[in-house]
């Protein structure tokens, strides 16, 4: 079995160093990937936006659509994690062959989570209401919002950190983030635009239509790093626990 | 001759090479590995290497971040040299290929967590066998 998968593989990978050889050379401005639509965002972006960072300027805008279903592709996945481990006391079972246990408390790990996750926080703020002018945006900032968390989770221990940020009150952000990403693209349909299309609020807002659309995506990205942040957590609080919540790694 | 060009393209286009060198990687530990979780890991690195070599289509030799640089690309500033900054497009995919990964990454360590329960094991022989019993 092995050596036919290794032969496969090899197969495979010299049926890919052959047609590789069709590809353009590394790092040529002029290859198809690097023309025509692209060529327009570099060129079109930051005038009919305002947001000088194009990844975002790109994400949140001009494929508005692909990250909101992006963001109900991640809140799915944790709606798929907690339904798969989640056992609430009805459910629950007595066999249980494998849970984690923890061993100890450790002063220096927790004082050093204490000394870092504010800060880390407030980063997790700055990278996603920055992410316009600078790299970041609603997903980076909130991993980053999110890994605050499970590092309070990871020092402490999965009960003092579910006092303080309640499954429900998780639940709630995720489910919240979408909400209001879509919300967005809802009000922009009320106020006469299409959908997602920011250029609306500007009427609301009291600005230009091309700064409507930086206001907008920033309300897109506050949305996605609701979600994010919330199921990155869920999934940490499921998955190390077993699906019980009582006692994490 | 073809050994040359074999070889010249591996040694210049290293970006290309790496990412085929962890396709295939990723592809034997798909296949080959008896264990569920190392066949996860493997789909993970499977994943890097896509995104590795979808990021490499977007560069552009000497190029900078995708990022505009301040006083430039509005109405009444100059105009922007697409050359000077690498393709934004592959970025934004890779940044939603990255998010959904940690999603599949996320639901599948769920599942195998739901299959130790079960099973006892995370083998995949194993696994086969006391599904026959």
């Amino acid at each position: 079995m092995k050596r036919l998968t290794l032969f496969l593989v090899v197969l495979l990978g010299a049926y890919l160093v052959w047609t590789t050889q069709d590809l353009p050379d590394w790092g040529d401005p002029a290859s198809p990937a690097n023309s025509y639509l692209s060529t327009h965002y570099i060129k079109k972006a930051y005038e009919e936006t305002s947001v000088p960072n194009l990844v975002t300027a790109v994400l949140a805008d001009y494929r508005g659509y692909d990250t909101m279903f992006e963001t109900v592709v991640v809140f799915c996945a944790g709606l798929a994690v907690l339904t798969i481990l989640r056992r609430t006391k009805r459910k629950h079972k007595k066999n249980v062959k494998f849970r984690p246990q923890r061993e100890g408390v450790d002063i220096i790990l927790q004082n050093a989570a204490r000394l870092m996750i504010a800060p880390m926080q407030l980063f997790a703020l700055y990278v996603i209401a920055h992410g316009h002018h600078s790299p970041g945006g609603g997903f980076q900032g909130g991993v980053i919002l999110g890994a605050s968390f499970i590092l309070l989770a990871l020092a402490y221990d999965l009960k003092s950190t579910l006092r303080r940020f309640k499954e429900n009150t998780v639940l709630f952000y995720s489910g919240l983030g979408v909400l209001i990403y879509a919300g967005i693209g809802v009000i922009s349909l009320v106020l006469g635009g299409n959908f997602l299309a920011y250029a609306a609020w500007g009427g609301l807002l009291g600005i230009s239509e091309v700064e409507a659309h930086s206001y907008g995506m920033l309300g897109v990205e506050i949305g996605v790093a609701f979600t994010v942040m919330a199921i990155m957590f869920s999934l940490y609080l499921d998955l190390a626990s077993g699906g019980d919540l009582d006692e994490g790694l | 001759m073809y050994m040359e060009s074999l070889i010249s393209f591996i040694v210049t286009e290293y970006n290309y090479s790496a990412a085929l060198i962890l396709i295939m990687i990723g592809m034997y530990g798909m296949i080959a590995k008896n264990n569920l979780l190392k066949k996860v890991i493997g789909m993970s690195i499977f994943q890097s290497a896509i995104i590795l070599f979808y990021i490499s289509i977007g560069y552009k030799g000497g190029a900078s971040i995708p990022i505009i640089k301040h006083g430039s690309g509005m109405a009444d500033h100059a105009a922007i040299d697409p050359t000077l900054y690498v393709n934004p497009l592959p970025h934004v995919l890779m940044l939603t290929a990255i998010v959904v990964g940690v999603a599949t990454l996320g639901v599948a360590l769920a599942i195998l967590q739901k299959i130790y329960r079960v099973h006892g094991t995370i083998e995949e022989d194993e696994i086969l066998e006391s599904l026959k019993e």
